[in-house]
């Protein structure tokens, strides 16, 4: 049983501690990466949030308040709450096929699987258009029938999905790969279904990888800029989600509420580090009651 | 988890369904696709045209405003967004949507004044006190002075920018399109960073500090004082500029799909009464009524007409790819 | 379905989970990816070349991709030590350090953009310790390749991150215990083992830079020729209602991103047979 976690390692190996650099490496080393995360994200993080709560807390909670921020952030939510689990789902199947099974063409399929994180967001916003807008291959035929994809919310979310679909596949198709498939085979050999072999055995060991690449599908959902903005049509109130909300409210000079909202997006990575906390602490009850 | 999550999702789904559903029994909604500098203009504008709405017709109509780049939202329009008016930048953006059918040919002569009920001009935007002296084009072009102007590529403010510069040249003495074309790239050398639409261009020259003058629309420029601090910046308004005629016209397979037709032409007429006009005023535009009372200087101005043979020769001579725009940034071969 | 053909294996599900895997990819990423090339075949052939070999087209590609390498080796130097100093030291803040490492996908690339020319534009807070000594970050190629780095940095540590989570110590311990010297079984024993993720960390961060366009507009000037990436000349394209011009630019950056990845996952693959 392999639990991806420092602290489980280190207590089942009471030896570990000497399998280390020497103190004055280790803290170069921690030194070195504090600084570089220090001016490439931590510099970055501080800068929205100064300049959000620039005019005080008062402010600062009436830029959230206004409505069409509030709708904005309603649509970011339901964007999120469609996007997510269908790419969650994807990933698991896909991660199945491709770990645990050889086939012709699986680099292939691999590298496909891969390729929306290559197109430029611009781009994965334009091919929706191309298809579904008005001069697209479907786009009359959806207009004759009143049907909206493009300029509202369901274009949105196809984006959306788009844009994060490789997430949760890409975190565990090497994970699983990792694992093998000994485990699985064993379950089957003692007569579980196929059903209860997953659920029972390859869940349990993929756990961390479904738990990272949903909350990076999670995130980049949340914050995608570029895509979203091809397919929004930016109507006020209506179609704009948070990130476009955010450089609406930048183009207005209304910087302080601008960066207010961009910051409700900044503590999207703090409520992750509070989800990533409880689980591993739950994970770790759960081993010292066994 | 996945079960709560999908639950989640569809109570989600539901709630914007039934959201969707509450605004259509509404009494009617208009959409308005504009470009960036006419927020706060359509904000202002749209209560007062429901407000008079209400008492002429007792419907209650709501407008909803969509700004981005011009270029880009008359494609959104191309591609399905339905609006109902759209108020853009260039008369070219227009053109385009007509092309493709959705506005009908001869769109112009609908309204009064080529369908421009307000127009606006270029000036400059100096730090308080301009201390490099910027008064005319012809300062721009100097050694020493760095210039803020967006891409006109991507920005349709910016081609107003580089047209006005151009047309400046044209009308000096001994002025043709070669002398223009040398005064513009010695301007653009004096161009540090390209911003890909007006906005980003002010904020470039407001929030960091850099170049002595930025170029802009007027009424883009009175309101970066305003919002931004009239104690830091000055409004340097050249002695000729061009006339900048921001179109107005309704979307007719739009308005005629949905049924909109009726309120969509009166919102648009509504822009020339005395009451829009004022509003326009307000925000820095040059409303068309000269009874109106503006607070603008006065300028001598060229049209696009005049100086350059209509959007469609400009757009080609100097934007399109290999146009002079393009020949000043590519290395001679 | 002959093209995926199965090798004997006793799993149940793979029928099933392939099937709707394609499926799936079919829906969302390859028809409207063909979409793409459909519209380009509107073009010549001769068309096709002069706009994707214009002079600015070709300094773009230059910038771009050159930019986003440059991103991603510095990626890959620091990504690993981050993900290295996470896992496997105590510091105090270390959480807070890991929950922030995410931050790069949740902020819209708008607003780190915007962030980032604030903080290292010359009156900007690290900018202007830097404008005196000659060194200009923000509005030039190198302000591209900070953006780049910034919002190619969580691929590296994330896929680093769980494969040195997964190192048995063990194995350190066995090759102590031979007398390998800790450097020795740094890039002997642990190296090795980390190398396929670091690979896709590192192919992962070139992609997404290669594509990026909302963070970099607002950092990199934007002058033709010098700091003008790809993606803003699609823009550019579309502006002009070119949209055959803008797919001809789009699908020649696909093609080699693509190849790109391919030729990772292969590479990766090996060194993967190569390591066991």
């Amino acid at each position: 049983m392999s639990a991806p976690i420092h602290t489980v390692h280190s207590s089942k190996s009471p030896t570990g501690r000497a399998q280390t650099e020497p103190p004055v490496v280790r803290r170069l080393l921690i030194a070195v990466a504090l600084i570089f995360l220090a001016l490439f994200l931590a510099l970055p993080l501080a800068a929205v949030f100064s300049q959000a709560f620039e005019k005080g807390l008062t402010v600062y909670l009436a830029a959230l308040k206004e409505a069409d921020t509030l709708s904005s952030i309603k649509l970011t939510l339901i964007t999120a709450a469609v996007t997510v689990p269908l790419n969650l789902f994807f990933g698991v199947t896909a991660a199945w096929a491709i770990a645990k099974f050889n086939f012709t063409g699986k680099n292939l399929l691999i590298t496909l699987i891969d390729l929306p994180f290559s197109v430029s967001p611009v781009i994965s916003g334009l091919i929706y258009v191309l298809i579904f807008g008005l001069q697209g291959w479907i786009g009359p035929w959806l207009q004759e029938h009143d049907i909206k994809i493009v300029f509202a919310v369901p274009g949105i979310i196809l984006a959306t999905i788009f844009v994060t679909f490789p997430f949760v596949a890409r975190e565990l198709i090497p994970l699983m790969e990792a694992q093998g498939k000994e485990e699985e085979e064993a379950a089957l050999v003692l007569g579980a279904t196929g059903l209860q072999t997953f659920f029972r055995v390859t869940l349990p060991n993929v756990k961390w990888g479904i738990i990272y690449g949903v909350i990076l599908c999670n995130a980049r959902a949340m914050g995608e800029f570029g895509a979203v903005s091809v397919v929004s049509g930016h109507i006020r109130g209506m179609t704009n989600t948070v990130p476009l909300h955010v450089e609406i409210l930048y183009n207005e000079y209304n910087y302080t509420a601008a960066f207010a909202v961009a910051s409700l997006l900044a503590f999207l990575a703090l409520i992750t580090l509070m989800v990533k906390s409880v689980a591993e602490w739950k994970v770790r009850q759960q081993l010292e009651n066994n | 988890m996945k079960r709560v999550k999908f639950t989640t999702t569809l109570a989600a789904i539901a709630l914007a369904l039934s959201t969707a559903g509450a605004a259509l029994a509404a009494d009617v909604t208009l959409l308005n696709v504009s470009y960036d500098p006419t927020r706060e203009l359509y904000t202002d504008y749209n209560n007062a045209f429901a407000q008079y709405w209400q008492k002429k017709a007792g419907q209650k109509v709501t407008v909803k405003q969509s700004h981005g780049g011009s270029g880009k939202q008359a494609r959104a329009v191309i591609d399905g967004l339905e609006a109902d008016v759209v108020t853009l930048a260039l008369a070219y953006d227009v053109d385009a949507i007509a092309e493709k059918g959705q506005i009908k040919p001869g769109w112009q002569k609908e309204l009064p004044h080529n369908s421009a009920p307000y127009t606006s001009t270029i000036v400059f935007l100096v730090r308080k006190g301009n201390p490099k002296k910027i008064k005319n084009w012809d300062d721009l072009v100097k050694p020493g002075v760095s210039v803020i102007t967006p891409n006109p590529k991507t920005s349709g403010g910016a081609r107003w920018n580089y047209l006005a510069a151009w047309a400046f040249a044209l009308h000096q003495p001994g002025g043709n399109d070669v002398k223009a074309k040398e005064f513009v790239t010695k301007l653009l050398k004096n161009v540090p960073v390209l911003d890909s639409g007006a906005r980003g261009s002010t904020n470039t020259f407001v929030q960091r500090g850099l170049g002595d003058v930025l170029l802009a629309w007027e009424n883009e420029a009175f309101l970066a004082i305003n919002e931004l601090g009239p104690d830091k910046f000055e409004v340097v308004t050249p002695s000729e500029s061009i006339l900048a005629e921001p179109p107005v016209t309704v979307v007719d397979k739009v308005v005629d799909k949905r049924g909109t037709r009726k309120v969509a032409e009166e919102y648009l007429k509504y822009l020339y009464s005395d009451e829009g006009q004022k509003i326009a005023a307000k925000h820095y535009y040059r409303p068309i009524n000269t009874k109106i009372p503006i607070k603008l200087a006065k300028v001598k101005l060229y049209t696009i007409d005049k100086a350059f043979g209509g959007w469609q020769k400009a757009q080609k001579t100097h934007f399109a790819d290999g146009g002079t725009f393009d020949q000043i940034y590519t290395p001679a071969k | 379905m002959k093209f995926f053909k199965r090798h004997n294996n006793v799993l149940p599900g793979f029928g099933v989970t392939l099937g709707f895997t394609v499926f799936y990819l079919s829906i969302i990423v390859l028809i409207p990816l063909s979409a793409l090339v459909f519209k380009t075949m509107g073009l010549t052939w001769g068309e096709f070349i002069t706009t994707v070999t214009a002079p600015r087209v070709v300094a773009s590609y230059k910038i771009t991709f050159g930019a986003a390498l440059v991103a991603a080796l510095i990626n890959s130097v620091f990504g690993v030590l981050v993900a290295w100093v996470l896992v496997r030291y105590n510091f105090p803040g270390r959480r807070i350090v890991d929950a922030l490492i995410d931050l790069p996908f949740a902020l819209p690339t708008a607003v780190a953009g915007i962030t980032l020319a604030t903080i290292y534009s010359p009156n900007g807070w690290v900018g202007r310790f830097l404008e005196p000594h000659g060194i200009k970050v923000a509005f030039t190629p190198l302000g591209i390749v900070l953006a780049m780095t910034f919002i190619g940095l969580p691929f590296v540590v994330r896929t680093v991150q769980p494969v040195v989570e997964e190192i048995e110590t063990e194995l350190e311990e066995a090759a102590t215990c031979l007398g390998a010297t800790r450097w020795q079984t740094l890039v002997r024993v642990i190296f090795p083992l980390l190398s396929p993720s670091i690979l896709t960390g590192f192919a992962l961060s070139f992609a997404r830079g290669v594509g990026e366009y909302g963070s970099i507009i607002f950092i990199a000037g934007n002058m033709p020729m010098v700091s003008e990436i790809t993606p803003l000349l699609i823009i550019t394209k579309l502006e002009q209602f070119d949209y055959r011009g803008a797919t001809a630019i789009a699908c020649v950056m696909l093609l080699t991103s693509f190849t790109l990845l391919l030729a990772i996952n292969l590479l990766q693959k090996w060194s993967r047979r190569h390591a066991e």
